[in-house]
């Protein structure tokens, strides 16, 4: 098999407060480890503050992670120097949320778009251009919107805009974080199946972040579950869709209403909130909202075993 | 296609542009300034008489056809010297506000973009500058640096740019986190287009505003230290030189030209001034196209 296109061994993030605030160290990653294959989409799915936007950012060294690994293409992000990263950046691009606030209000569109074919370099004007229409026909808008100003684009047009402007560095990676959240339900299917197209037309690898489970599975080869910015559960889109093993994987599961009237799939909601991810529960970190949790799982924090053919999960309780 | 063709609307400038235009004050301001500006610029292709000529046979003589807003005690045209005073006094203001907009700008986005400890340090300087009281800091710099059009200038500059660098710093830290310069870093931005292409034109509502309002300060501070004979000496003119040069009580009561023009003349261009700053600040913000 071919080496993934993208290896995280051991990424970990703490944010320490500022020099003149004091405060708690909030650990927003633990230990997080998963391979995203050549031309796979790999979900990233978990509720508000699990660490999915810390987890993108710190791949593409937006943020500059405390300890562990970023092999890309073999080659580790987080030892490369200012410069050597600069010339690496082409390759993997960002799709941001709110597609408000990652579109600059001063620039027009074609500036947005040939912004970074600029700062790589190599490119004539024209030629830049050319790349940069290339990438907004791609993602169907029409050409006038060249010279136009973000502003007076909707909410999915300018979504397609963040797209292009990463599609125009031609990229190998994307990351994609949340692309639909802040979208209208009834663009958001457009915006999904825009990116599947997309990837494979262009045979894009792909992680992507949502907390949408349902966007997930029809898009996603892979999903891997966060909660408190440790990984849960990693499983094939289809086989964690019907075998979750995680107690908190079929809880994420059993919240969503099912399509089918009168189911009655035994529901278990979870209660409770969120622990702080300054002051994390000890073992796993699941366990104060686990149903299933037993003394042992405050003892240690459960290791990612393998359950079956690329599925792992982190839990103690192998009876589940 | 999912894009439905929208109507052509401009640019967040030319927006800002049409707003201004809409401002009453701001635009009267304008048409007072205006004038006034190209009588300065112009005055010697149109005015017979120079700042510095002697006329012997007119000593404190009051507005006539010769010699329009009167003379003054050695026989000097008023209206020559005002308009050449006009000079000096933008000369200084702008030359010094050019300076302190270039300082500004800079130590605001080495305070926003060099980390904490060079935040830090720099911040706790201009605190600094800005706890010293500014007339005695004018004082002494001035007395230091003497008198004369590059002194009083150097001067000007250095007390001003402080407050201009806090309101950079803050609107660069708060850029610095926004999604869209998060995606130029992405793509490899370095210091120099972060800072270029992003900080300086999120930054032009605040220079512009801070450049005219700080160019009516100027002015007022110019004619201050002319006034108290810090600033520009004579025989060059300024707007302050000329109202020192007719503080006697003599002077003030007799001769009521040779400082009535100058004041009005300093009053009226920092108030028109000042007019078109507010509407420029006014015209920069978003908000006020909700009204
Ligand atoms: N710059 C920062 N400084 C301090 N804490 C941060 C910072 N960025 C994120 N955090 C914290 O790290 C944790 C993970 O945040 P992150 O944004 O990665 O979550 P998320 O899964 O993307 O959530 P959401 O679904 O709301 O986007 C949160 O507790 C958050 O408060
Ligand atoms: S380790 Fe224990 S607390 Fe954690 S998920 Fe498994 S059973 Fe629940
Ligand atoms: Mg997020």
């Amino acid at each position: 098999m071919d080496a993934p296109l993208l290896s995280v061994r051991g990424l970990t993030k703490h944010f320490k407060p500022s020099a003149f605030s004091r405060g708690p160290v909030v650990r927003a990653l633990e230990d997080v480890s998963f391979d995203v294959p050549r031309g796979s989409v790999v979900g990233l799915v978990g509720e508000s503050g699990s660490g999915k936007t810390t987890i993108g950012r710190s791949i593409l060294r937006l943020v500059e992670p405390t300890s562990g690994e970023v092999r890309f293409n073999g080659t580790d992000l987080t030892k490369l120097s200012t410069a050597e990263l600069r010339k690496q950046r082409r390759f993997m691009q960002y799709i941001f949320q709110d597609p408000f606030a990652s579109l600059s209000p001063r620039m027009t569109i074609g500036q947005i778009l040939t912004e970074g074919l600029e700062i790589q370099g190599g490119l004539s004007r024209e030629e830049r251009s050319t790349r940069a229409r290339q990438a907004l026909a791609a993602v169907e808008l029409p050409a006038d919107a060249f010279n136009r100003y973000a502003h007076e684009f909707s909410g999915g047009q300018r979504q397609r805009i963040g797209i292009a402007r990463a599609l125009a560095l031609d990229p190998q990676l994307i990351v994609a974080d949340e692309p639909v959240s802040a979208l209208d339900v009834s663009i958001q299917a457009q915006i999904v199946n825009l990116l599947r197209d997309l990837q494979q037309r262009l045979g894009l690898t792909m992680l992507f972040i949502s907390h949408d489970l349902a966007v997930v599975e029809y898009i996603c080869d892979t999903v891997i579950v966060l909660y408190l910015g440790r990984i849960m559960e990693i499983a094939p889109s289809a086989e964690l869709y019907a075998r979750p093993r995680h107690p908190y994987t079929r809880a994420l599961l059993s919240a969503i209403p099912s399509p089918v009237p009168g189911d009655r799939r035994q529901r278990q909601l979870l209660t409770g909130d969120i622990p702080s991810p300054a002051n994390p529960p000890s073992g796993c970190v699941f366990r104060t909202r686990c149903p299933y949790a037993i003394d042992a799982c405050a003892a240690a924090v459960p290791p990612l075993e393998t359950v079956g053919p690329g599925h792992l999960k982190a839990c103690i309780r192998d009876d589940l | 296609m999912v894009a439905i063709a929208l109507p052509r609307s401009n640019g967040p400038l030319a927006r800002s542009l049409s707003r201004f235009v809409g401002n009453g004050a701001a635009v009267a301001g304008l048409m007072i300034l205006l004038p006034v500006l190209i009588a300065v610029l112009t005055y010697d292709l149109w005015w017979p008489h120079a700042p510095n000529d002697i006329d012997l046979r007119a000593l404190n003589k009051g507005p006539s056809a010769a010699h329009w807003f009167g003379t003054d005690g050695v026989g000097r045209d008023v209206l020559a010297r005002l308009l050449q005073g006009g000079r000096i006094s933008l000369l200084v203001a702008g030359v010094s506000v050019a300076i302190s907009l270039v300082i500004g700008f800079l130590v605001g986005a080495l305070a926003a973009f060099g980390g904490r400890i060079t935040d830090g340090s720099t911040m706790r300087l201009v605190d600094l500058a800005m706890t010293l009281p500014p007339v005695i800091l004018l004082l002494v710099l001035a007395s230091i640096a003497g008198t004369g059009i590059v002194p009083t200038i150097f001067v000007i500059s250095l007390l001003s740019w402080p407050v201009l660098s806090r309101m950079v710093r803050a609107r660069l830290l708060e850029l610095r986190e926004r999604d869209f310069v998060v995606a130029a870093r992405g793509m490899g931005a370095n210091l120099w287009h972060l800072l270029f292409r992003h900080g300086l034109p999120n930054c032009i509502d605040i220079l512009v505003v801070y450049a005219t309002l700080q160019i009516a300060n100027a002015i007022l501070l110019e004619a201050g230290l002319s006034f108290l004979g810090l600033g520009i000496p004579p025989p060059e003119a300024s707007w302050g030189n000329m109202l020192n040069a007719a503080r006697s009580t003599v002077v003030l009561e007799q001769y009521v030209w040779q400082w009535m023009f100058p004041g009005a003349a300093l009053v009226l261009a920092v108030l028109a001034i000042n007019f078109i700053g507010d509407g420029l600040r006014d015209a920069f913000d978003p908000r006020s196209d909700l009204n």
